[in-house]
């Protein structure tokens, strides 16, 4: 990337606009470039218009395929259901059956961004090698698509979570209840998405130099789920295993989007803190490691 | 150099002392299996392929250079990185102006895409803005010309189509310097044909042009300077006739060569 941007003093040159790049071997590729940061802001309409149209031939152009962006959720929530409840055989009510659908849909946005971003930069192929922008486009649109499919599970999240908390009789399985607390799970969200974009940086960047990383992502994020409060809730664990899920990424994120989503609760507030530390340390290390790499990629495809 | 414009010409491109080197791996696909494996082992994967060894030349403004050479002689290479795509190992580049590429690969990056989505999203990623590409894209669409092909997916482009395509999105940038890299092999007469006119006028507006080809007429008719690469290192820099006939010269001699040129 150019490391002395700006427009020249061209004497005499014509009025356009005069652009001067330098291309050198620098050391310093971190994030300090502002060169980079401009047309990246410049270029932003680039992820955009990317996510819409690989949205659009995958499946939202049809009626079917908006459907599916509903139905999938709902099918997915289904499975679980069936599995824990059902032949589970627990005395789980309505309580745990919303968790599960709030944990599982905001999991599942981690997951997908981490499936797709591993693919950007290799199935970006020929633009990386023959247009120069800044590739941290690529990942990003990635996120935007994920985020754009989490948005509509939303929607079957509090369609069940109104039925129960207004109509279905009130219990010791049903708790749920509409309180201003639950605004809180809009930070909490946001807390998931940094932390999910930094992950996708990291996933995009990792399969440049191991190309079976995608192929062992659909297990290894399982187990992480398994691991994570998204199955039982964050209160339920043990306090022996609860010590170790300090050094689990996501808890502290899910925990905080389950207790104030579901149970209109604050939740503790180290868990906030850790979530914090989580999303933007994991961001920051997806960043740097992204932009430290990121001139060697087209070398590399 | 020649006088190819006005001595008090600013350069366009500067390029001093530039090496470029790939690091790529001996295996066919590097995967974190293999790496794991490979850990006791300490074996080294990692080779260096010097594409271009110290190259030192100017563009003048509102130039045109030709670049010719051999298969592997690091053409594309110099390209990438006078575009800055491929940072160098050492040396510098300079460009003044604002640059549009046009290598062989070309756009249609998303084969699942069409033809006027790659147009929107190569012209996005180049730089440009909705407004300038919803001004452009007409002429875009006309001079590529491939009629109903531009709603389908460029999955289903002849490689001919997809060069137009590409051709077409890049002289239409307005771009100070193009670089195109044998992007009209694959058109037929009638488009190389309005490619050169298209080339010629560009020039005409005083637009700088880096043009690898292996086409030697069209290098010929074209350029006002030509270099000759050959193993990433400069044979030779002056006015076409002169580079081009020294090259075929070489290319007669060295039978060797003319095998390659043949691969
Ligand atoms: N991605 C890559 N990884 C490793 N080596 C590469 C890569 N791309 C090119 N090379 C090597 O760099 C050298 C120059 O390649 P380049 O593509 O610049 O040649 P070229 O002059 O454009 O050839 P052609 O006329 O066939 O297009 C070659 O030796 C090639 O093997
Ligand atoms: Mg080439």
């Amino acid at each position: 990337m150019p490391t002395a941007p700006g427009p020249a003093a061209a004497p005499g040159a014509p009025a356009d606009v005069r652009e001067r790049h330098v291309y050198e071997p620098t050391s310093s590729r971190l994030t300090t470039d502002r060169h980079y940061w401009r047309e990246l802001w410049e270029r932003r309409h680039f992820a955009l218009e990317l996510s819409r149209a690989e949205m659009d031939a995958t499946h939202s152009n049809t009626a079917f395929g908006r459907l599916w962006l509903l139905l999938n959720p709902v099918l997915t929530a289904s499975v679980y259901f069936l599995l824990v409840v059902i032949i589970g055989g627990g005395r789980k009510g309505p309580d745990y059956f919303v968790h599960l659908l709030g944990a599982l849909f905001a999991f599942h946005l981690l997951q997908g961004a981490m499936t797709a971003g591993s693919q950007t930069i290799v199935g970006g192929g020929k633009l990386v090698l023959n247009t120069s922008f800044p590739l941290l486009l690529l990942p990003l649109s990635a996120m935007r698509t994920a985020v754009s499919k989490f948005l509509p599970t939303l929607i079957i999240f509090f369609a069940f979570f109104s039925y129960f908390a207004l109509f279905a009789p009130k219990s010791d399985a049903n708790t749920l209840h509409f309180s201003v607390v639950q605004l809180m799970a809009i930070p909490a969200f946001g807390l998931l998405v940094v932390f999910t974009a930094g992950m996708t940086l990291l996933m995009a960047t990792a399969q440049v130099y191991f190309r079976d990383v995608s192929n062992f992502l659909p297990y290894v994020t399982r187990m992480w789920m398994y691991l994570s409060p998204v199955l039982y809730f964050a209160w339920q664990m043990k306090p022996w295993m609860l010590k170790f899920e300090i050094f689990n990424p996501i808890f502290a994120i899910l925990a905080v989007w389950g207790e104030t989503l579901v149970r209109g609760d604050f939740g503790l507030p180290s868990w906030w803190l850790m979530a914090v530390a989580w999303a933007f340390g994991t961001f920051a290390i997806g960043l740097v490691v992204f932009r430290a790499k990121e001139r060697e990629f087209p070398v590399r495809l | 150099m020649t006088d190819a414009t006005t001595p008090a010409a600013e350069p366009a491109i500067v390029v001093s002392d530039l090496h470029v080197s790939y690091r790529t791996t001996m295996e066919r696909r590097p995967t974190l299996r293999k790496a794991i494996v490979r850990l006791g082992r300490h074996e080294r994967t990692v080779r260096t392929v010097d594409a271009l060894k110290g190259l030192s030349f100017e563009v003048p403004r509102g130039s045109v250079l030709g670049v010719i050479g051999r298969n592997g002689a690091g053409k594309s290479t110099l390209m990438r990185t006078m575009a800055g795509i491929l940072p160098p190992t050492k040396g510098r580049v300079e460009v003044v102006g604002r640059t549009s590429t046009l290598l062989s690969l070309g756009v249609g990056f998303n084969k699942d895409l069409s033809g006027r989505e790659n147009i929107v999203l190569g012209a996005l990623a180049a730089g440009l803005t909705r407004a300038e590409i919803d001004e452009r894209y007409d002429d875009i669409a006309a001079f590529a010309d491939i009629g109903e092909f531009i709603d389908m997916p460029i999955r289903s482009y002849s490689a001919g189509m997809t060069s137009r395509l590409a051709f077409s999105v890049a002289v239409h940038q307005n771009p100070d310097i193009l670089l195109i890299d044998e992007a009209l092999s694959t058109g037929d007469a009638a488009f190389k044909e309005r490619a050169n006119a298209k080339m010629k006028e560009m020039v005409a507006q005083a637009s700088t042009m880096v043009l690898i080809s292996h086409a030697l007429a069209s290098v010929r008719t074209l350029c006002d300077e030509c270099i000759w690469l050959d193993h990433g290192e400069l044979v030779m820099h002056g006015p076409p006739d002169d580079v081009i006939r020294a090259y075929v010269h070489k290319l007669k001699v060295t039978e060797s060569a003319v095998v390659m040129e043949d691969l």
